[in-house]
This record gives structure tokens, sequence and C-alpha cells, in this order.
């Protein structure tokens, strides 16, 4: 798998290079600005965009910018955005068209490698890996009307937001330290609750995650 | 020291008042030199009661003479009695562009004009009376020393009681003449004081502005630092650590075969990096966050509302930004209070809420816990209520004991 990096940090940018080599992807091209970054993408249209959101020539949200491009223009490109700091307002953007080959996450995260190492593989899989932070205030901004998701019990919301992250059953029942079963029972006891049709599991998921997040499409 | 006798204190009384006293010369002096400058006003006057016709030309010179008048008369009196007049404080000097139209409307030129035109001769004709004063009383006490001089055609006849009165005479004006002066250069200093200076009213007007701003832009500048102290952070020693950690990470993760002991040092020292930048992150959200700057108020306080404890319902209603100081506030009291809820209220949720209205931003942050929240002790709620003072900002606390609390923080942002 291959890989671009834009980071305007010099420093970061050789440690994102050696946790990229370490998780398995070829290092095409490293950029420092979102020009470059189009650039790149363009030429070794590689499977994964490491994005720091802040760059120059503005360092305001470039990265945001760059990363819709590239997923409307080449929807191969995943991408994963690198924020000092969470603006649930870029999340919302992102996922507005689709779930799948994004993540947003703080960049701090990135010290924590083996679970960075994850996100990174399971973005450029076509999955999402999503910042608990970012969840945490993307929940904050529902309110209003009779919420869904006040049927769900404490754990089952737990869940949900572990699956709203991007993690797999697996993932969620070694954070919650339960078995993998239970995972799928609580899972399934959500779509209920939350009136999604039966339909491939992966689809029911995204939905799922939608209607935690914005109470989305029903 | 012993306290002076009452004969002591009467024979100093009577030399600092006696005419030939500092206090004499310098009240004459002032007087005295009232009379040469007030020469164009009491010409014009004079020329304008002979030539009534020409009144606006006359009237019309004094007014130009007016800042070289007023000069005169502001250093007549600093360098002769010690009375400081204020200068008026103009912008530009009367000869340029934008200079000469404010003065003209300004009341404080016509005041000034109105010393110049009737204290000024006024005074003018004390000082001479005084002058005159001291010279008939001179002339009159010492009347024994020259009286013998004159031809004997115009010597007045005798050396007996007509001399001796105008020597008593003579001797009772001396006395009396410095207060004379005094009395003149009194009002003089008076009149002089309230027309020439600048209103008292008005000076305080423009001292309250200048402070206004003055503490404005130390405002501005506090947080323009705590934004530059900020960036430093984030550019430097955060990324620094963030790249450590992210080594030691590495290290953890690729390193397997080490001994467990150096396992376990690499492991310990991981999670003390992620510990500092944890720290530093909360640092720098305390001082003056990135998001605010970049994204303002509504992601910087969504920010700190998901972190909160608690759920916190949130409810940010801005049609513009406010100024970047009034935003550091805000965020610096949503950030307070929630704190200040995490750790003492216990509540189980909170309400905030973050509205504008035309020229004034009103913060809400209510919760459901033991409320008993005293304004007046703890570090936080004063810290909060100097923070929105800075600001001319007001604060209500609703806090009855066994809750809930309510906190209402209301910041002008039209400047």
């Amino acid at each position: 798998m291959r890989a671009v990096i834009a980071e305007d940090s010099v420093l970061l940018r050789i440690g994102l290079v050696k946790v990229l080599e370490m998780a398995g992807f070829e290092v095409a091209a490293e950029t420092g600005d979102a020009e470059g970054l189009l650039r790149a993408v363009e030429e070794h249209r590689p499977n994964l965009a490491l994005v720091d959101v802040r760059m120059p020539p503005g360092f305001t949200d470039e990265g945001v910018r760059a990363a819709l491009m590239i997923r409307q223009q080449w929807p191969d490109t995943a991408v994963l955005l690198l924020s000092q700091y969470v603006e649930e307002r870029y999340a919302a953007d992102l996922l507005a068209t689709q779930t799948g080959g994004i993540g947003y996450l703080l960049k701090q995260r990135v010290a924590d490698v083996e679970e960075f190492v994850d996100a990174l593989r399971r973005v450029a899989s076509g999955g999402t890996a999503l910042d608990p932070q970012v969840v945490a205030q993307l929940l904050l901004r529902r309110g209003g009307g009779p919420d869904p998701l006040e049927r769900l019990t404490p754990r089952e919301r737990e869940v949900l937001a572990l699956m709203a992250e991007g993690r797999s059953n697996a993932g969620i029942a070694a954070e919650l330290v339960v078995s993998e079963s239970a995972v799928a029972k609580h899972i399934n006891n959500i779509f209920a609750k939350l009136d999604l049709p039966i339909a491939d599991g992966d689809h029911r998921r995204v939905l799922a995650v939608l209607r935690f997040l914005d109470g989305g499409p029903a | 020291m012993a306290t002076p006798g009452p004969l002591r204190r009467a024979y100093d009384w009577t030399a600092a008042h006696a005419p030939w006293s500092a206090w004499a010369w310098r009240n004459t002096a002032l007087v005295v030199a009232a009379v040469p400058v007030a020469v164009p006003a009491v010409l014009a006057l004079a020329y304008t009661f002979s030539n009534p016709g020409h009144i606006l030309k006359t009237l019309g010179f004094v007014l130009l003479l007016n800042p070289l008048l007023t000069r005169l008369q502001r250093s007549r009196f600093w360098s002769l009695t010690g009375l400081d007049i204020p200068k008026i404080p103009w912008a530009r000097p009367w000869y340029r562009w934008g200079g000469l139209i404010p003065r003209l409307r300004a009341e404080s030129t016509w005041r000034q004009y109105g010393y110049h035109l009737v204290v000024s001769p006024l005074a003018a004709v004390g000082g001479a009376l005084v002058v005159l004063g001291w010279a008939t009383g001179a002339a009159c006490a010492f009347v024994y020393s020259w009286v013998w001089a004159l031809p004997l055609s115009v010597r007045p006849t005798g050396w007996t009681g007509d001399y001796v009165a105008f020597t008593i005479l003579g001797v009772l004006l001396l006395i009396a003449m410095p207060w004379c002066a005094a009395l003149v250069a009194a009002l003089d200093g008076r009149a002089a004081a309230v027309l020439l200076g600048p209103n008292r009213a008005k000076e305080l007007e423009r001292r309250v502005e200048d402070l206004a701003e003055s503490r404005a832009d130390i405002l501005d500048a506090a947080d323009l630092e705590r934004r530059r102290i900020e960036r430093d952070l984030h550019d430097g020693a955060q990324q620094r650590l963030v790249s450590l950690a992210m080594n030691l990470g590495i290290a953890r993760a690729t390193l397997t075969d080490l001994p467990p002991e150096a396992r376990a040092v690499i492991d310990e020292a991981h999670r003390e990096a992620k510990e500092a930048i944890e720290e530093l992150s909360n640092l720098v959200r305390g001082l003056h966050p990135a998001v605010l700057e970049d994204r303002g108020l509504d992601a910087a306080i969504s920010g700190i509302a998901a972190r909160a404890p608690f759920p916190v319902e949130l409810t940010v209603d801005l049609a513009e930004r406010p100024s970047p100081t009034v935003e550091a506030v805000a965020y610096f009291v949503v950030s307070e209070t929630l704190a200040n809820v995490a750790k003492h209220a216990r509540a189980t949720r909170c309400s905030v809420q973050v509205r504008r209205r035309a020229q004034l931003l009103t913060i809400t942050v209510g919760d459901n816990g033991v409320g008993g929240a005293d304004p007046a002790g703890g570090t936080g709620l004063l810290g909060l209520r100097k923070r929105v003072g800075s600001v001319d900002g007001t604060i209500r606390i609703n806090s009855p004991h066994g809750g809930p609390t309510v906190i209402t923080v209301e910041l002008p942002c039209g400047l």
C-alpha cells in the first residue's frame, strides 16, 4: 500500500514516515502544503493520504479542503486528517458524503503508535477512524425532538460511540473488556432500537453511526 | 521641639506679611506683570470705543492673539506664583490642516478669549493701582527724607502736623499694599484657573476616555501575548514531545526482543511523554487555544463542553464574531465555570448557552448540582469576576443551597 504525507512540521513528518513504514506502507511522497499534496495524490494515486489540517499558507483549514477535494476526485485514496484541535464542522463536512475511507484524529494520538497504526490500516482499507473527542463533540450538537438514542442503555451508547470511532467488533470488545459475542448482541439491540432495516451488516453499521452522529437519515 | 510662644508666632506672621516679605513681592510682581500682557487687549478695547464700526476687526485681532496671550498668562502664573494652569491638549497645532476648526468650536477657546478681553484689562488696572499704591505709600512714608530737596517755592510750608500725617498715612499704605496685591493676584488667579485651563468635567471625561483606551490596549496586548505563548508552545515544545512520544512508541512496538527491564523503561518513558503532551495541551487550552483564534467561540466552547465529565447541553447563537478580547473572556468564562461545576457542584448535567443580541454577549451556565457557590469565596469565581470586569461585563450568580446553580455573564461587545 502506498501513502503520501502532508505535514508542515518537519519533525513530525519524519516520525510519521517511520510509523507509516512500520505499518507496511510505502511512502510515495512527503509535502508541507495542500497544493503539494494534491499534486502528489494526482501523481502517485496512493491508497492513503495522511494530512495535517493546518498548513501553509493560511494555517487554517487547508488540509480539510484538500481532503474534500481528494475524496471527490480520487475516491480510491483514503484520507486521514490530523488536527491540533477538533472542529466538529470539519468532521461533519467530511462525513457528509461518505463515511468510509475517512479519518479525523487529534495530532497527539500519533503517540499511541499501535492504535495509530490500526487507524491507518482501517482508513486505508475503507473504514473510518474518528477521534473520541470528535465523537463527543458531535454528540453535543444533537438535541431537540424525541431522540431514538434515548432508548439506548448507557452500555449500548458506549458501543455505538466506539462504532462511530470506526472500531471493529473485536476492537470494541477489547476496549470494553467484554466478549465479542456480547458486543454483537449490543449491536443488534442498537439496530433494533434505532429501527434500522435489516440489510447488509456494514451498511446498517454506517447508518447507526450516522444516526448517532447527527440524527441523520432514518 | 517646643511650640513657639504667642509672641513668637505673632512676630513670624508679621514678618511673613510685611511689605518687604517675599509673599508681598511675588504678588506685586504678578499683578505688575499683568500690565504689559494686557496691552493688546486694552489697545483693542480703546480702539473699539473710538471706532465702533471696526469692532469685528479689533475683536478678531484679540482672538488671533489668543494662543500667544494664553501662553504668556500661563507662564506668568507659573513662574511668579507656581500656579500651574494645565494646557488644553490639541491633536494638531492651530496652523496645521484640521487644527483651527476644532479650536474655534471649543468652548475652552472662548473662555480664554473672555479672560483676555475682560479679566486681563481689569487685572492690568489692578496692577497699575498697586504700583501707584506702592509709590504713594513710599513717597508719603519717607516724606522727611526728600521734602528738604524741593525748592522752597513748592515745598509745603511748615514741618509739623502735615508731614507727620503724611508719614503715618504712607506707612499704613505700605502695610496695606501687600494685601491689596494679594487680593488682586488671588482674584486674577482664580479667574485664570477657571477660564484659561481645561474644563474640569471635560478633563475628567477625556481622562476616562484615555483610560478606557489604554485599558483596552493592555487587554489586547495580554491576549496577543497569550496567543504568542500558545503558538510558541505548539510549534516548539508540543511538536517535540509528540515526536518524542512517537519515537518511543515505535521503539515499544518494534523492539520486542529486548529484556523485560528495558521494555519496562521504554513503556514508562512512553507513558510519561504522553502525559507531558496531555499536560501541555491542558495548559495551552487554559491560555488561548488556537481553535478560538481560527474557528471562533462556537468550536472552542464545544471542545471544552465535550471534554466535561458530565453531559453538557450546548447552544451557541452568534451571528458575528465578537472582538478577540471579548471572545477570549467568553471562552475563559465557559472553561472556568465548567471546571468549577466539575470540581464542586456534583452535577449530573449542565447547560451552556451563548447568545449575542445586538451588542451584548450573554453566557448562561446552569447545572443541577448542589448549589451554594459563594461569589466572594474561592479564587475561581473571583478570577472570573475580575476577567469579566476587565471588559466592563457583569456576572450574576444564583446558587441557593441545594441547587440548582445558574451563572449569567453579560459582556458588551460593541466597541
